[in-house]
């Protein structure tokens, strides 16, 4: 079970602003995500029990959405922004730097289940172009040397714990 | 040289914008003051006179559709019926950046602007739809909302009147078409984010169907200053139809890029100069004057005021404000078929003009940029084209044409040359094309 005390008055907050029972879908699965890092079949059957939803309505709402991870990501999960001021800005090399320093494609996650990398689209953060997302933070104003610097450190938080 | 009018933005690096305190102490929350001493109809009026127009992307003047709200609807057996505010924070258009600007430093602008607006409309309870991915923006936002509900500001009687309003943040989860009003209804409600045929407009049945009235972030912010200072003055910036600032963004090949409040009406050419040139000193190729939509202009037509009329006129859109600047050494059809990507990934898939089509698109343009077009896929875009705008429930299948249309008309010789050479002309010759653009899943 994903949903419990915390979460449970998360959403009886959030009951006195929404209108609806359905209305708690997304904030729920957001909840529910950041517990458990992705949102499984069995996560969607706990969600529409707990909302009284159909499962399928659940299912098509988790599918739409591209924030909701269908399958497990890494610890950190790494999306650089490949839209076209980024692009613009260098974006596919730092994709590809990425690619190459941890050995995997766009979509994939490493063996040791550290990080997961992905493209996303625009993060509205065009101006300080490139920018990657990790885990809930941006990191802006991105070069090959700044980027190193913040793997780099993410490596060492992930084998010794956050400095 | 530009003029630089800040009616919203002046207070940028003032430290601590963001807590009640510090925009109290700089004449935050005085227009609220005088809107409650005011008739709803007489903020309508005022927001009128203002020639404010939203900020959001279509440019519809604000005062006219906060009158497009019932007065006192009532459900079949007489009860009143509630009617909601939204604001659309769903910031996503490609080159677009300016409500998180706002949000993070002036949150409590925002809510001001809507408490002011729901005073206007009789809104009894208020949302705020931020995308997702804006975690920090979001929490800044919730915690200017707990700020201004311990003053009195939201709740049970707002500032001490007998009017009772509310505000709640609601965060999107990660789709583009959200920022679409009915879309974001939608998801609002905790269903995909698919946009909503119309009629009914949202100002009869919106959000949970109650009517609703739907703003952007930098339009519920333009609020206060026309309350504060009046219509007149918000007007006396801008054209005769299109008053005040705009907070236009600025990226891609530019010198310093980021957020300008200038007037509405600005000439791109100075925009750009404004923002130091194109990067590196390059020449201009071209420039996407209003957000991915809009088509592109080239070089050529940049002598152009950045107003919605004006950019109507040239053909294009002043849409969202994003201002992307290309420059000569960059290749069109590799930037086109960026766009057409993104729209291909983000078509909510109801329409299957827009499902299919932005799909071919997508995939033609690819196929052209690594070298593998054919005359025939350049003469068949228009046609495509022609199948979806206009052919949907919503914009977005309009909004895909822009820069599939404009690029092929505008820089045809590019695409020709691309056929011609079988390879990007960019591009060192033998240069193998990394990525099958279908090849990066996502999850």
């Amino acid at each position: 079970m994903i949903i419990d005390q915390e979460i449970s008055r998360k959403m009886d907050a959030l009951r006195e602003h929404l209108p609806t029972e359905q209305s708690l879908l997304l904030p729920l699965l957001h909840e529910m995500q950041a517990k458990a890092g992705w949102i499984s079949v069995e996560a969607i059957k706990e969600a529409a029990a707990y909302l009284k939803l159909p499962p399928a309505r659940v299912q098509e709402v988790v599918s739409f959405y591209t924030m909701y991870n269908r399958k497990p990501v890494g610890q950190k999960h790494v999306q650089v922004c490949t839209n076209v001021a980024c692009f613009l800005r260098g974006a596919d090399k730092l994709v590809e730097g990425l690619e190459k320093r941890l050995g995997i494609h766009c979509g994939q996650t490493t063996a040791d289940g550290k990080y997961t990398l992905n493209e996303v689209e625009c993060l509205a953060a065009c101006g300080t172009a490139p920018v990657m997302q990790i885990n809930d933070d941006y990191y802006e104003n991105l070069s090959d040397s700044v980027l190193k610097d913040i793997m780099d450190k993410l490596d060492r938080e992930l084998s010794h714990g956050p400095s | 040289m530009v003029q630089v009018e800040k009616l919203l933005t002046q207070h940028n690096d003032v430290e601590g914008s963001h807590t009640i305190d510090v925009y109290r102490s700089l004449g935050g929350y005085k227009a609220l003051e005088k809107a409650l001493a005011m008739t709803p109809e007489s903020i309508v009026d005022e927001v009128k006179k203002s020639n404010l127009r939203g900020r959001g992307g279509a440019g519809f003047p604000t005062g006219m559709k906060w009158s497009f709200m019932p007065k006192a609807p009532t459900f079949p057996d007489g009860r009143p019926k509630p009617k909601y505010l939204v604001c659309n924070a769903d910031e996503g258009e490609p080159g677009t950046f300016k409500d998180r600007l706002l949000m993070t430093k002036h949150p409590h602008m925002l809510i001001e602007g809507m408490i002011v607006a729901a005073h206007a409309i009789g809104a009894s309870r208020g949302f705020i739809y931020i995308r997702g991915e804006f975690v920090f923006e979001t929490k800044r936002v919730e915690d200017a909302i707990v700020e201004a509900r311990k003053m009195g500001l939201l709740g049970t009687k707002v500032s001490g009147t007998d009017w009772s309003f509310d505000l709640v943040v609601y965060r999107g989860a990660g789709a583009y078409i959200c920022g679409e009003e009915t879309a974001l209804l939608n998801s609002l409600e905790g269903k995909r984010g698919e946009p909503r045929l119309k009629p009914p407009f949202p100002a009869m049945v919106g959000a949970f169907g109650m009517p609703t009235c739907v703003n952007n972030v930098e339009t519920f912010c333009a609020v206060p200053t026309i309350i504060n200072d009046g219509a007149a003055k918000f007007a006396s910036v801008g054209t005769e139809r299109s008053g005040g600032t705009r907070l236009f963004c600025v990226s891609g090949e530019i010198e310093k890029p980021g957020v300008y409040e200038l007037p509405i009406n600005v000439n791109l050419n100075d925009l750009i100069a404004h923002c130091g040139g194109v990067l590196g000193g390059k020449k201009l190729k071209a420039v996407i004057p209003g957000g991915a939509s809009a088509p592109m202009l080239s070089a050529a037509e940049t002598d152009v005021a950045m107003d919605f009329d004006s950019l109507a006129k040239a053909g294009t859109m002043a849409g969202s404000g994003g201002v992307i600047v290309i420059s000569e050494d960059t290749c069109i059809v590799e930037v086109a078929a960026r766009l057409l990507k993104f729209y291909e990934h983000e078509s909510c898939g109801q329409c299957s003009q827009c499902r299919e089509g932005s799909h071919w698109l997508a995939r033609m343009f690819h196929r052209i940029e690594i070298g593998q077009g054919t005359e025939a896929d350049l003469n068949a875009i228009a046609g495509i084209c022609s199948n979806m705008a206009g052919q949907t429930i919503c914009a977005f299948s309009d909004a895909v044409t822009g820069p599939a249309l404009s690029s092929v008309r505008k820089f045809r010789h590019e695409f020709e040359e691309h056929v011609r050479l079988k390879r990007c002309p960019c591009k060192p010759e033998g240069h193998v094309p990394k990525h099958d653009h279908h090849a990066s899943a996502t999850l």
